[in-house]
Formats: structure tokens, C-alpha cells, sequence
């Protein structure tokens, strides 16, 4: 359509606009209002039409009446002098008998977003309010938000607020809602709207009158009540039981999402409100509007955080329809991964090796990726579907396979024989740089089981001159160096070239560096390089990291059913911290406040007396420390954990007394996660060795620990690590930790003595 | 609370576009559409974030149907949401197509204005919605009389036994009001969607069938209706009713106007019709099929040394002689290095081409009787085909509709309407099954 010529278009309508033929023919006026529309919907400036149409107006046609009102509320802001001319009509149109003409016209005169508009809608909403038509009482709810959100620095007008409030009890369901919605927008920063016992009550009893929208809205709302007593708080739980089996997904969430939040010290209510609503949110999951299916097995994914077996009889659920578009195939892999178990671990292995020769290369290389991750638990199964799809000398799946054998022999050291056997030939099939690199890095440290491995190496070097990345050409030094430590006479002389092309040819600063260090600790003598890049070839305790503990429940509830499980963690923590704060609109109950209601379960309560005690005992010890103390910082992912606690020495190894008994790793969590000290992964509670990871941030330096204890007498032998370098924060860290334990000890005593 | 709704075409024209809370500019549209494109794959995630402003779409008809917001409301209820307003689109507009969305702009804008205000959704039923709007729909011109989507979509009924004409429930639903004595037709409608994955042995790995009643009433007013399902039909795994085969469904839902006082001793349901479509109820059932899976596939590859591979196909129809799949379409994956196909195929109505882009054998049969067994032999050639790339073969995924069936067996029994309006309404009971993803592997 005419961008070019808009302003010939302008005058061609303005010119039928004001031409009384068209004017007195009905169906063309509106014809003509029509293209006006649609022209403005294009993205065409019509502002210039804005008289002619302010004109039209003053009709009896109703459609013609709605395509002018959507017309001014577009261009109010633009020309605020002639909108005002239209008021007039528009005061009129609220005195209309029709109920329906009263409540376009009040709600468009609300839509009208110029400044000076307020003093003249402010009567017509007073008198809307009271209107005998729920039609126009709805709109005149609305406008009482729309009103406050022109003028956000005015006053709120307490009458207002109190009719707001009286109209709760409006037989309109819909006027009810309205009100919430309203009196939530005027009252934003007092906290919003008031939920007390009346009021919550009203709601509960209002439920079965309202459309599915106002149902998912008000449980929202009633989030924010806290009942009195456990028997009131049966009572809501037995009232909205049947709305968890409701058809409607987003009923259910929401009210899957107060069962949480009403059950935050009650864990037999949460899992029995995810029990109710396993059903509806796995139909969901397969529901025919694929969007609706992508946000079900996001929360599924978040449900799974903290009950691994919830949903693992049903896996077959989420295995990929190949018409299902990418974003969900990946969604439906990772959850896969997540339900693997004993039974099904050959039928799922056996789906996931579908996927690997996908058209697609992402969706290939993330299927062979998940089967790495099943590897780490059921290696054998795995490396032989690997092994087999080494035989499509296929480049992407090549490199992919080469890249999860990496991680699964840093992993699982006892893989590393039949890995090691089965990645002759691989070179010729591998073309990007995170596959050389993987392969380059298994031929280094694994070199000595790979008969061919210092000539593969050597066709890497004689091909150095056209190798384009950095990365690899570090790989390969590292790897050159540590091959010819175990293989030298295979090795020396390429790794004499290597190391003169890096030094005199190489452009890329890092390289040549690397290749000066190699070539530098090679003259310190081999002894000295082996020390250096001997290291560990495997590190099963990361095992431990990569199989995370069960969150508890608590700690997503009042993400449920918001947009947050829907982004990815990361890109969720970047949103928030630009906006400064969770958007949410409901604050996160904490367990404590929860828990000093309605404290049932035993170890919460040890929980919180362990970390009422920890808390002031925390700051008060060291003199001049005095103000150091542990605040939450962002949070940190497994993976950066680790990356951080293999770069790290440590700072410091001290032994601690255990706290005693048998000390659940729920209850030392909880106790550590009020001081402020984060667990990252915690080992069984009679598992030995026992492992747990810590972290916390304290001064600007996060603090990383490891606690470990080997034998049941034994005490606790704590490893810290620091980055960056802070003596205080070390020590307020190990304070902190000690009271704890302390406390827990003390607390685990008391217990079990009035037992 | 919603800031902006808008629709946009596949190629990103402007179809629909209202600000509720002038929160955000109409140049988010064009963000909006860029984000779209620049993402790699064939649909982007549904959530997309920019500068503070969350976009959630749905995409129906080959529109994008946007909502954007900066609070942080439930993503199921927005979806939810916006997926009526398609819905709602095809009751007022007889389909949603940029076409149709083009022609009643005007009416969209009524809609919307009546569904959302200041973001908040006002109210989303069709029967009360019909009292606010004024515009009359405008229903594009048929394109080809042989309307290809339609073909072929079911038709027996209770008491009639001429076929609904396929398009009669594609037309807007209040296009009657200008033509009093228009078509009274009641549509119900059985749809079910079958997901199987059948392994390289013949063993059924995984069956799951999602199953609706979907009603269509274009009557201004109706009284109740009943609807009777199979007396046999019974809910999760340990009831079980009468001797004959039983209709069994894991799970079952209802749309909160249906009663259900005649359901447990007689199978009823009962529910006053308001016009529009609704779904009336949805039910899953997993695992344990009622009957075999509709198709079965016997295969044999074979690699000639001169590097040809050769597939043969036998796929066999287990449906009731009388039945018959239609539009299926095999997809046969091959090898990387596959560029030319020479096909044997055992009738010429049928069809088979190699999709480079897709990598894989695209075989089309029109219409498959039950009990009716087709071959077909495929040879490959191209460069770099060795033994191993046999593995690269399959799995096989199938397409189809088997109209007048249902798999698990739900039958409609009657529909009455109680008391019987003075002119009697047309009903229509329709069942289809939609193949959702039927995969083979090889």
C-alpha cells in the first residue's frame, strides 16, 4: 500500500470525508472511516484527519461510532486541543438511555490519554459507578485506574478508594474483579490492594460465578492472604480443590500456585496440590496450541527441580512429535534426561538416538549432548549408541560425540578405555573448533591409550598455517606438551615446530604466550612441566554437582505460574537485575515469616531456631570485623561453580566437629541459606564420603567451600577457596559457618534429648 | 495486564494493532517482527523479552497473534487468552487467514475493544459477546471451489444419512441474523489426535490419543440438548462397564457448563448450547490402544556395491475394511549424501519426490483403503552413500486422517434436545482422527 504517497491519500480522504454526498450515505461514511482505520493500522499518519473525524462522531451509527472512538484514542496525545472538542459528544453519549452507548462512550473518554482530560471524566465515572447497567459500571471501575494512571503523582482520593472497596459486593462479577484490578493499580505504591479476612472470604465464595480470566486473577490476588488458623486454612484448601481439575491450564496453575504458597510450611499440602495437578499439566504438555504446550513443560521442568519422580511413569509423554517445532523438541530432551531411571533408561536412550541424525544440526547435537548426560550414570548403554554413531562420518554428529566423550571421561574415569578405542579416524570427520579442540584435549591428557595419537597431533601441526582458531592452537600446545611428557620420542620433533611456528609466525598474542610458557616451563626440566600439567585426569566428585540436590519447593512456588520458568534461569536473572527487582506483583513469602505462623514440620523449626541463633552470633566475634557480613549476591550455576573451584587453590583447610547425629541436609541447608551461605550440592545424609558444596559472597569476594567428611568418628575438614583474595571475608565466612554447625549441634542435642 | 495487542501477517504486515495502557510505542511491532526473523529454526520461542516489554504469540492461521505486557502475568492464562481470540476470530470471521482478518478489521477492533480493557479481559464468550457487536461479517470469496483443506473432512450422522457439505461449519457464526430462516445446524464433532511410536520390531513403544468433543451451534437460542456417549465408556484403569468391548479413557475433562448428573449411571451429557464452538469435553488415554495402531511397515535396505541403496516399503492399513485414510503422507528421512530417487510405486496415484532441504523421501498416497497393503521401492543415489549410511534411514513418520473413526472407540449415541424446538435443528455428529506424530523407526 502507498507509503510513498500517503499524503496524496490524506487529502483524497479528508476530501470524501467532508463531502456531504458520502456524509448523508451511512454505509459509505463508514466505508471511508474504514480505510481511514486501516490505513492508521499500517502504520500511515492520519492525525491530520483528526477534525473531519472528530465530525464524525456525532452519529447514531454505532460502528461508525467505535471506529471513530479507536481513532481519537490513537491520536489524543498528538492533538489534545482538538480532542477536546469531541468531548462534548462524548459527555453527551454518558447520558445516553442505552447502556451500551453510555458504556462506549465512558470507556473511550477514559482511553483518552491527553493531560486535562481528568477534570472532565471525573463526573462522568462517579456517575458511572453508581449506573444501574453492570455494562457501564465496569468501565466506569476501569476508569478510576485509568484516571490515577494519567495523573500518577496526584493524590488518591480516599472516597474513591472506599467505593472501590464497597463495590466488591457488586452482583456483577465481573464489576468485582474490575475493582480489584482498579483499586490494585491506584493503591501501587501503598503495596496494593487489601486482602483481609471479609474481603478474602467474599472472593472464595464469588469463585464459581466468574469467567476462567477472573478465576485465574483472583487466585493471584488471594496469594496474598494468609489464613488465621490451620482449620480456616483447610477450609480455602477444600474450596478451591476442584478448580485444580479445572480445563482451563491457567486455572489450574494459578490455583496450583496458592496450594504452594498456603502450603509453604505444609509439605503434605504441596505435594498432594502437584499430585491433583500432574493430569491437567501434562494434557497441557500435549495440548493442540503448541505455545500452550511449550509453557506447560517449562513448569513441568520447574516441578521437576524439586520431585525428580514426579512425573517419571509418564515419560513416554515427552517423547518429540516430529512435527513439533524445535524449541519444544529441546524442552521435551531435557526433561527426558531428567526422568531417566533404571526401567526406562534403554526405551529412552533408544528415543534420544532417534533424534541424533535430526535435519536439523542443533536439534542433533543437543540429542547426542543429552545422551551424554545419561552417560554419567549409565556409561556402558551410552558409549555403545556414541560408538555407533561415529560410523556416519557425519561432521556435526562427529564433533558433537567427540565433545560429550570429553566431559564424560572427566567424569567417569572408567569410560576412558572404550573412548579411547573408538576415536581412531575421527580427525578426517571433524571440522568446527569446539570439536578439535575435544578431540585435541583427549589425545593429550589420554595419549598414551591411543596408539595413532602423537600422528593425528602431527597432521593437526602441519596444518597449523590455515587453522583459524585461537582456541585451538592453545589446545593443541597444552596437548603437545602434556603427549610428549608421555610419548617423547614420538613427539619431540613436532613439538619442536609447533612451539617455533607459535613463537616467531603466530599473530594471536595468547598463543604465542602459551607457546613462550611451554616452551619456558620445558626448559625448567620434565620433572618440573609434569608437576605442572600432570594434574588429575578425572574428577568424579563433580558427579556430585552434576546430579543436583532436590531444591525445595519453596524456593520456586512464587515463580509458578509467572513468566519466569518460561525465560531460561540466565536470562531471567539479566531481566530482573536491569528492572531492578522481581516484577512480580506478589512478594515471595519466606519460609521463616511461614513458618512462625503455622510451624509444624519438626526440622523447620530446627531450622529456624539454628539460624535465629546463627544470625546476631554471626557479626558479633572478631573486634574490628565487626560490620563484615555474608549478603545473598546473585546466584551461581553449577557449572560456574565448577569451572571457579578447579581454578582456584585453596586458600585454607581448617577441621570443624561435626554437628552431631544425624544432622539432615535439608535442616544444614536451611540453616546456611538464612546466614546467607548458598548450598550448591549437598551428598546423601548417610552417604560416605559426605560431600557438600558451599558458596557465599561476602566484601565483593565470593567465598567457595567444600566440607567433607570420610568416616562417621571423623570431623568435618572444611576447603576454602577465594577469588578474589580477602583475608577478612575468609575468616567472617568460617565464623559464620562454625556458629552454625554449632548451633545445629546444639539444637540436634536438644531434640534428641526430649525424645 | 496486557499493554498491546496486534496481529501480524507471516510477512509482517500490520493487520490488527490496539494499545490498551499506552505503555509502549507502535514501533514494537517492527522489534517485534525482527526478533521473529532473526532467530535460526522454524518458530522462535514463544516468549521474547525487549528493554523491560515481555511479547507472548501464539501463531494460528499463519498470523502472529501478539500480546505484550510489562507486568509479569501467567504465561497460560495469556496463551490461553490469546488462543480464544483466534478462536473467536473464526467464530465471527469463518476462518482465520490474513485474508478473512483484512476484510472484518473493523470487527476485530470491536472484539477487541469488548474483550480487554485497560488490559484486563472483560469477557470472552461468544454468546455474550454477540449482544456488542454491530459489525456484520464479510466472508472472503471460496478461492477454488475445491477448497483443498477440506477434502475430505468426515460425515456420517445420527438420523440423516446425507453428508454435511465439508465447509458448512467453516462460516461465521451470526452471519444468520441478516437471513431469518438461515441454516439451523447444530455440529458436534469428535476429533481425536493419535501420537504413536512403533520400534524397528513391530512393538508398540508408545501410544497416546487426545481426544475432544467440539460442538458448533449457529442457533440464535437453543434449548438443552443431551448428548449420549457409549454406555460402555468408563474412566481410568479399574472401571469397567458392561460385557461388549469397553470404551476406556485415562483422563477426562468438561467445560464448567456441561451437567453432569445423567453421566455416571447413563453415560449423558448435559449442556445448553449457546452458539459459537466450544468444546465440551477432552479426554486422554495412553498406552493401551483399543485396536493395532492403523498402520504397520515392513522395510528391508539394501546397499549395491556400486553404492546405490535400494528401500523397500510395505505398509499395511489395519483399519476396518470399510474405513479409509486419506491424505497420507510418508516421510521417509535418508542420507546426507542422497540426490537423486528412481521410485517404484505399486499405483500412479500416488507420489513420491526427494525434498533436498529436508532430506528425505516425501511419499504421498490420496486415499488408503482398510485392509489394503502398499509397496513401494526406493532407490537412492549420491555421493558418499556407504554402508554405514544405511543408519541414516528413518525413522519413518506418517501423516493421515481417518475420517468416520475414532480410535478409542467414543461413539455418540443421540443428541435430543429437550424440549424439541417447534423447527427442528440439523445436527451433525462428525469424527475424525488427526494423525498428531505416528513414527516408525527402522
Amino acid at each position: 500500500m502507498p507509503y510513498l504517497g500517503s499524503e496524496e491519500t490524506v487529502k483524497e480522504l479528508k476530501r470524501a470525508l467532508s463531502n456531504p454526498n458520502v456524509q448523508s450515505d451511512r454505509l459509505r461514511y463508514r466505508n471511508v472511516i474504514l480505510r481511514v482505520i486501516r490505513f492508521m493500522t499500517q502504520g500511515l499518519d492520519m492525525a491530520p484527519l483528526f477534525m473531519e473525524m472528530v465530525k464524525a462522531s456525532a452519529t447514531v451509527d454505532i460502528v461508525q461510532k467505535k471506529l471513530v472512538y479507536l481513532f481519537m484514542c490513537s491520536y489524543a496525545t498528538l492533538k489534545p486541543d482538538l480532542a477536546l472538542l469531541a468531548i462534548n459528544t462524548l459527555l453527551k453519549d454518558c447520558a445516553d438511555p442505552n447502556p451500551m452507548v453510555r458504556g462506549l462512550a465512558l470507556r473511550n473518554m477514559c482511553n483518552l490519554r491527553m493531560p486535562g482530560i481528568s477534570e472532565y471524566i471525573q463526573q462522568p465515572i462517579l456517575s458511572g459507578l453508581r449506573d444501574k447497567a453492570s455494562y457501564v459500571r465496569r468501565a466506569a471501575v476501569l476508569g478510576c485506574a485509568k484516571m490515577q494512571n494519567l495523573q500518577p503523582n496526584a493524590e488518591i482520593d480516599g472516597a474513591v478508594v472506599n467505593e472501590l472497596y464497597g463495590l466488591l459486593r457488586d452482583q456483577d462479577p465481573v464489576v468485582m474483579v474490575n475493582c480489584l484490578r482498579a483499586l490494585e493499580e491506584i493503591l501501587k505504591k501503598e503495596g496494593g490492594v487489601v486482602i483481609n479476612k471479609p474481603i478474602a472470604h467474599h472472593l472464595l465464595n464469588r469463585m464459581k460465578d466468574l469467567d476462567v480470566w477472573g478465576q485465574s486473577e483472583v487466585l493471584t490476588f488471594l496469594l496474598r492472604y494468609r489464613p488465621r488458623c490451620h482449620s480456616e486454612l483447610f477450609d480455602i484448601l477444600n474450596l478451591l480443590d476442584s478448580f485444580l481439575g479445572s480445563s482451563h491450564s491457567g486455572v489450574v496453575a494459578a490455583t496450583t500456585r496458592l496450594f504452594l504458597s498456603l502450603g509453604s510450611a505444609l509439605p503434605a499440602v504441596q505435594s498432594g496440590a502437584l499430585e491433583r495437578a500432574r493430569g491437567p499439566l501434562l494434557a497441557a504438555c500435549n495440548a493442540q496450541s503448541r505455545e500452550l504446550r511449550f509453557v506447560a513443560l517449562c513448569h513441568v521442568q520447574q516441578v521437576l527441580r524439586s520431585l525428580p519422580g514426579h512425573f517419571g511413569a509418564h515419560y513416554k509423554k515427552f517423547f518429540c512429535s516430529y512435527s513439533e517445532p524445535n524449541y519444544i523438541k529441546f524442552r521435551k530432551m531435557e526433561i527426558l534426561v531428567e526422568l531417566v531411571n533404571d526401567e526406562n533408561v534403554g526405551t529412552v536412550l533408544e528415543e534420544l538416538r532417534g533424534y541424533c541424525t535430526d535435519v536439523s544440526p542443533e536439534l542433533a547435537q543437543a540429542a547426542i549432548f543429552a545422551i551424554g548426560r545419561v552417560g554419567q550414570t549409565y556409561s556402558e548403554k551410552c558409549l555403545s549408541i556414541l560408538t555407533g554413531l561415529l560410523e556416519l562420518k557425519q561432521e556435526q554428529i562427529t564433533s558433537a560425540v567427540v565433545q560429550t566423550f570429553r566431559d564424560l571421561v572427566w567424569l567417569c574415569p572408567q569410560c576412558s578405555e572404550s573412548v579411547c578405542a573408538s576415536i581412531a579416524g575421527c580427525e578426517e570427520h571433524i571440522q568446527d573448533s569446539e570439536g578439535k579442540q575435544a578431540l585435541v584435549w583427549l589425545l593429550g591428557v589420554h595419549g598414551e591409550q591411543i596408539p595413532g595419537s602423537p600422528y593425528v597431533l602431527e597432521e593437526f601441526i602441519d596444518a597449523l598455517k590455515t587453522e583459524q582458531s585461537p582456541a585451538v592452537k592453545l589446545e593443541l600446545l597444552t596437548a603437545t606438551v602434556r603427549l610428549f611428557l608421555s610419548r617423547p620420542a614420538e613427539t619431540q620433533d613436532m613439538l619442536g615446530r609447533l612451539l617455533t611456528f607459535c613463537i616467531e609466525e603466530e599473530c594471536d598474542m595468547s598463543v604465542r604466550d602459551r607457546a613462550l610458557f611451554c616452551y619456558r616451563l620445558l626448559q625448567c626440566g620434565v620433572e618440573e612441566a609434569r608437576r605442572v600439567l600432570g594434574g588429575p585426569k578425572s574428577d568424579p566428585s563433580l558427579g556430585v554437582i552434576a546430579g543436583r540436590p532436590e531444591e525445595p519447593i519453596n524456593s520456586w512456588a512464587g515463580d509458578f505460574n509467572t513468566l519466569a520458568p518460561v525465560y531460561s534461569r540466565e536470562d531471567w536473572a539479566a531481566l530482573t537485575a536491569t528492572t531492578g527487582g522481581s516484577p512480580s506483583l506478589i512478594p515471595l513469602v519466606t519460609g521463616g515469616a511461614a513458618q512462625a505462623d503455622l510451624g509444624s514440620a519438626e526440622e523447620a523449626e530446627a531450622a529456624g531456631s539454628a539460624a535465629a541463633a546463627a544470625a546476631p552470633a554471626a557479626p558479633s566475634p572478631p573486634g574490628p570485623s565487626e560490620e563484615l557480613c555474608l549478603v545473598s549476591g546473585p546466584p551461581l550455576s553449577p557449572e560456574l561453580f565448577e569451572r571457579r573451584w578447579l581454578a582456584l587453590e585453596p586458600s585454607r583447610r581448617v577441621s570443624l566437629d561435626w554437628p552431631g547425629g544425624d544432622c539432615l541436609p535439608e535442616t544444614l541447608q536451611a540453616a546456611l541459606q538464612l546466614v546467607n551461605i548458598q548450598a550448591l550440592a549437598l551428598s546423601r545424609p548417610h552417604a560416605r564420603p559426605w560431600k557438600a558444596y558451599l558458596y557465599a559472597h561476602s566484601l565483593g569476594t565470593v567465598v567457595l567451600a567444600e566440607l567433607l567428611r570420610d568416616t562417621d568418628a571423623g570431623g568435618l575438614q572444611v576447603t576454602l577457596k577465594q577469588d578474589p583474595e580477602r583475608e577478612e571475608a575468609l575468616s567472617s565466612f568460617l565464623t559464620v559457618l562454625k556458629t552454625v554447625m554449632q548451633t545445629l549441634g546444639n539444637s540436634s542435642a536438644s531434640l534428641s534429648s526430649h525424645d | 495486564m496486557i499493554s498491546q495487542v496486534f496481529l501480524l501477517s507471516a510477512k509482517g504486515d500490520h493487520l490488527i494493532y490496539k494499545d490498551f495502557r499506552g505503555e509502549a510505542g507502535r514501533d514494537v511491532i517492527n522489534v517485534f517482527y525482527e526478533k521473529v526473523n532473526a532467530l535460526p529454526g522454524d518458530q522462535p520461542p514463544v516468549v521474547m523479552h525487549h528493554e523491560g516489554l515481555h511479547f507472548v504469540h501464539v501463531r494460528q492461521g499463519g498470523l502472529y497473534c501478539v500480546a505484550t505486557t510489562r507486568s509479569n502475568p501467567s504465561p497460560f492464562t495469556l496463551t490461553e487468552f490469546l488462543n480464544r481470540l483466534a478462536a473467536l476470530i473464526r467464530d465471527y470471521c469463518g476462518s482465520l487467514s490474513e485474508q478473512s482478518v483484512s476484510l472484518n478489521s473493523a470487527l476485530i477492533y470491536e472484539l477487541l475493544d469488548e474483550m480487554l480493557d485497560f488490559g484486563y479481559p472483560q469477557t470472552s464468550s461468544t454468546e455474550i459477546l454477540k449482544n456488542f457487536i454491530q459489525t456484520e461479517a464479510v466472508t472472503p470469496k471460496p478461492f477454488s471451489l475445491l477448497d483443498l483443506r477440506n477434502v475430505g473432512l468426515f460425515g456420517a450422522d445420527t438420523q440423516h444419512s446425507k453428508v454435511a457439505p465439508s465447509a458448512a461449519a467453516s462460516r461465521p457464526v451470526l452471519s444468520t441474523r441478516g437471513e431469518p430462516g438461515g441454516k439451523n445446524e447444530i455440529f458436534v464433532d469428535v476429533i481425536e489426535r493419535l501420537t504413536v511410536v512403533i520400534g524397528s520390531n513391530g512393538t508398540l513403544l508408545k501410544a497416546d490419543i487426545q481426544g475432544e468433543i467440539r460442538l458448533k451451534c449457529f442457533l440464535p437460542s437453543c434449548s438443552e440438548m443431551r448428548i449420549g456417549l457409549n454406555e460402555e465408556f468408563s474412566i481410568g484403569k479399574t472401571q469397567l462397564r458392561g460385557y461388549g468391548a469397553a470404551v476406556r479413557v485415562d483422563e477426562c475433562s468438561f467445560h464448567e457448563a456441561v451437567k453432569l448428573d445423567e453421566f455416571e449411571n447413563q453415560r449423558v451429557l448435559r449442556v445448553t448450547p449457546s452458539q459459537g464452538e466450544h468444546t465440551v469435553m477432552q479426554y486422554q488415554l495412553s498406552d493401551e490402544l483399543p485396536s493395532p495402531p492403523p498402520f504397520r511397515l515392513f522395510h528391508s535396505l539394501e546397499r549395491e556395491p556400486s553404492g546405490r541403496l535400494l528401500v523397500y516399503l510395505k505398509l499395511r492399513c489395519d483399519l476396518p475394511p470399510k474405513n479409509a485414510a486419506l491424505n497420507v503422507v510418508v516421510n521417509l528421512p535418508v542420507p546426507k549424501g542422497s540426490v537423486s530417487l528412481s521410485q517404484e510405486l505399486s499405483s500412479p496415484d500416488q507420489s513420491a519426490e526427494l525434498q533436498p532441504i529436508s532430506r528425505a523421501v516425501r511419499w504421498e498416497i490420496p486415499r488408503f483403503p482398510g485392509g489394503a497393503q502398499l509397496s513401494a521401492l526406493f532407490k537412492l543415489e549420491g555421493s558418499g552413500l556407504s554402508a554405514a549410511s544405511l543408519l541414516e534411514v528413518g525413522p519413518v513418520s506418517l501423516s493421515f486422517e481417518l475420517p468416520k473413526l475414532t480410535c478409542t472407540g467414543l461413539q455418540i449415541r443421540f443428541l435430543r434436545l429437550s424440549p424439541p424446538l417447534p423447527a427442528l435443528p440439523q445436527r451433525w455428529v462428525r469424527y475424525v482422527t488427526h494423525s498428531d506424530s505416528y513414527t516408525i523407526r527402522m
